[in-house]
């Protein structure tokens, strides 16, 4: 392993996102800030929402935000590099076994989601404030769910960022991205389901379940929640199910 | 140490359109309309080339678009996987050493294909970091390459507004800018002006008397005259000659080829051309031509021009050409490289 080559590719991928950050900061918080805003604030403020939605709300916030944050990162220029520029045939050429070209992706996407994840708390709270109840019992869990949401966003961005060309971003967010945020447990919890028991049972093949509820679960537990360990097993199986589903694609797509 | 390539049978079958990385521009791939089962459609890219190309060397592959040469580039480059055969690079067998390859060579694709996230200096120094430089030696090689280059002045801008040229400029300095043992230049002045071709072929002159092997690519037959020692000329992705310039040229019969078009056809005409003194061979084409090659140009025109009144065929056109690569690719193929 050619740590070197590695760490320079790191560092490239920090180079541009530092070039964009400005952008990259309005990509990433605007929308499900103003979300946060209408939901959280002038929803609840006119009655039409319980306060305790202001606690709800916030994990799911955090992992729609991780998500999208990662699944951009590493789709996004996968796909413009894979084609017809090829901007990424200099990187397949440098020293190094191209799988570990994707694994630096994948780790460039899991720590812009994290540290999305960690900015959209004092900012969702900010806006939501007061009203907002976050009780983190367990630091060391909540981190490693935090985690293993950032690593399934990256690992994600990977195998849709292999499998999709340039002509079908649209139809991936449509089809893709869209459904699973909707039917992710991001503005409601996964109890909430319990009167449409075969959509409740069906949105267990969802990955942003996990990740909601995972989130919900160590920073507001006070609400129902599905249990850790489920969560765990669950987003480790998914994440090695798409980073092994991308390292595939990958090497379709970088050797003819 | 100073590293040849060599190539011994290879082959590649694309049974699916070849990705970008491959396409040499010259691929037609079209999937059938019709859902039928049966087997799937195939493209033989390279069928059997066996090469091998002395350290120290500049080689060149002559061929028209389609050939088979950039596949054979991207083979040798780890960026195209053979369906049979192999390939080395110096002792490294590219298939089971990628990485020790990957050090060995630099590549310029056809195709420009910078990083559009970086600038000029950023696309070279990250290069350089890929492999492993000292940050203070990839700065002065990033300096010294943009100036050698002539892209000093737009060195720290992003390369999106750049010119065709000055991308394909910065391509080949970021190719050297790790000092690889052996060199691959797939077209490399394609869609450079004249005056840059010339710079582009100094440099490269200079950098093979520095003891690096560059395999170059080209369907320009100057060029290849110009740059290599040796030369293969590839057609439908097989090695149809090779040798030097010289050789090459010396192997057409005659060396001058005079392109005639007459009114009609003639076969017994064509039988009297070959009795003209200094015709080596006469080739009928397309029915109301001949290519005759012989050993001298425009003194033969007045003969065959008068053997076609005799005959009453009237000569409509004479083309004559000295000899060249050109005759050479159209004497094994038949077609022109032009076409």
């Amino acid at each position: 392993m050619n740590w070197k080559a590695f760490l320079a590719m790191l560092a490239r991928d920090a180079h541009v996102a530092r070039r964009n950050f400005v952008a990259l900061l309005f990509q990433t918080f605007l929308q499900p800030l103003m979300f946060v805003f209408i939901f959280g604030r002038v929803m609840v403020g006119s009655g039409y929402m319980p306060p305790s939605y202001k606690s709800l709300l916030l994990p799911g916030i955090m992992a729609l935000c991780m998500v999208g944050t990662g699944i951009w990162a590493v789709a996004m220029p996968l796909i413009s590099e894979f084609q017809f520029t090829r901007e990424i045939e200099d990187r397949l050429l440098a020293p190094m076994e191209i799988s570990w070209l994707a694994v630096e992706k994948v780790v460039s996407g899991t720590l812009q989601a994290l540290a999305a994840g960690l900015m959209v708390i004092p900012a969702a709270w900010l806006l939501l404030r007061p009203g907002v109840e976050l009780n983190v019992a367990h630091p060391l869990l909540f981190a490693g769910v935090a985690l293993l949401v950032a690593i399934f966003s990256a690992t994600g961005g990977l195998a849709l960022g292999c499998s999709i060309e340039q002509n079908h971003i649209g139809l991936m967010f449509s089809l893709v991205v869209a459904p699973m945020i909707f039917f992710g447990c991001t503005y409601y919890p996964w109890s909430a389901l319990k009167n449409f028991p075969i959509m409740q049972k069906a949105v267990l093949v969802n990955p942003l379940v996990y990740a909601s509820e995972g989130l919900r679960g160590t920073i507001v537990p006070q609400f129902q929640h599905l249990p850790l360990s489920a969560v765990f097993v669950a987003l480790v199986f998914f994440n090695i199910l798409l980073l092994s589903t991308g390292l595939r694609k990958f090497h379709g797509k970088a050797v003819s | 140490m100073v590293a040849g390539i060599r190539t011994r049978d290879l082959r590649k079958v694309y049974t699916s359109p070849p990705p970008v990385a491959a396409a040499s521009g010259g691929f037609s791939f079209r999937a059938p309309k019709n859902k039928t089962k049966g087997p799937k459609p195939e493209i033989v890219a390279l069928d059997g080339i066996s090469l091998d190309i002395l350290p120290g060397e500049i080689f060149c592959l002559l061929g028209p678009n389609g050939a088979g040469k950039s596949t054979t580039v991207g083979v040798l480059t780890t960026r195209v996987r053979p369906t049979s055969g192999q390939a080395f690079i110096g002792e490294h067998d590219v298939w089971q050493q990628q990485v020790a390859v990957k050090r060995l060579i630099g590549v310029v694709a056809q195709r420009p294909n910078l990083d559009f996230s970086l600038t000029a200096r950023e696309i070279l120094t990250f290069h350089g970091a890929y492999f492993g430089l000292s940050s203070h030696e990839r700065a002065k090689r990033a300096g010294v390459l943009l100036e050698r280059f002539k892209l000093t002045d737009r060195a720290d801008q992003m390369v999106r507004g750049f010119s065709g040229g000055m991308m394909q400029r910065l391509s080949i300095a970021r190719a050297m800018m790790h000092d690889p043992q052996v060199l691959f230049l797939d077209e490399p002045s394609a869609g450079l002006d004249p005056q840059t071709r010339l710079l582009l072929w100094e440099i490269i002159r200079e950098y093979n008397a520095s003891g690096k092997t560059i395999l170059l690519t080209t369907h320009n037959m100057e060029e290849a005259d110009a740059l290599c020692k040796r030369l293969a000329i590839i057609d439908h992705g097989r090695v149809i000659a090779l040798g030097t310039p010289r050789e090459l040229k010396a192997s057409v019969p005659g060396g001058y080829l005079l392109r005639l078009r007459f009114g009609h056809h003639s076969p017994d005409l064509l039988e009297r051309l070959r009795t003209l003194p200094g015709v080596t061979e006469v080739r009928s084409t397309d029915g109301e031509g001949a290519d005759l090659y012989a050993d001298r140009g425009g003194s033969l025109v007045p003969a065959i021009a008068n053997l076609a009144s005799a005959g009453a065929v009237e000569l409509c056109d004479v083309h004559i050409s000295e000899p060249s690569l050109e005759n050479l690719f159209l004497h094994h193929t038949g077609r022109s490289l032009r076409e």
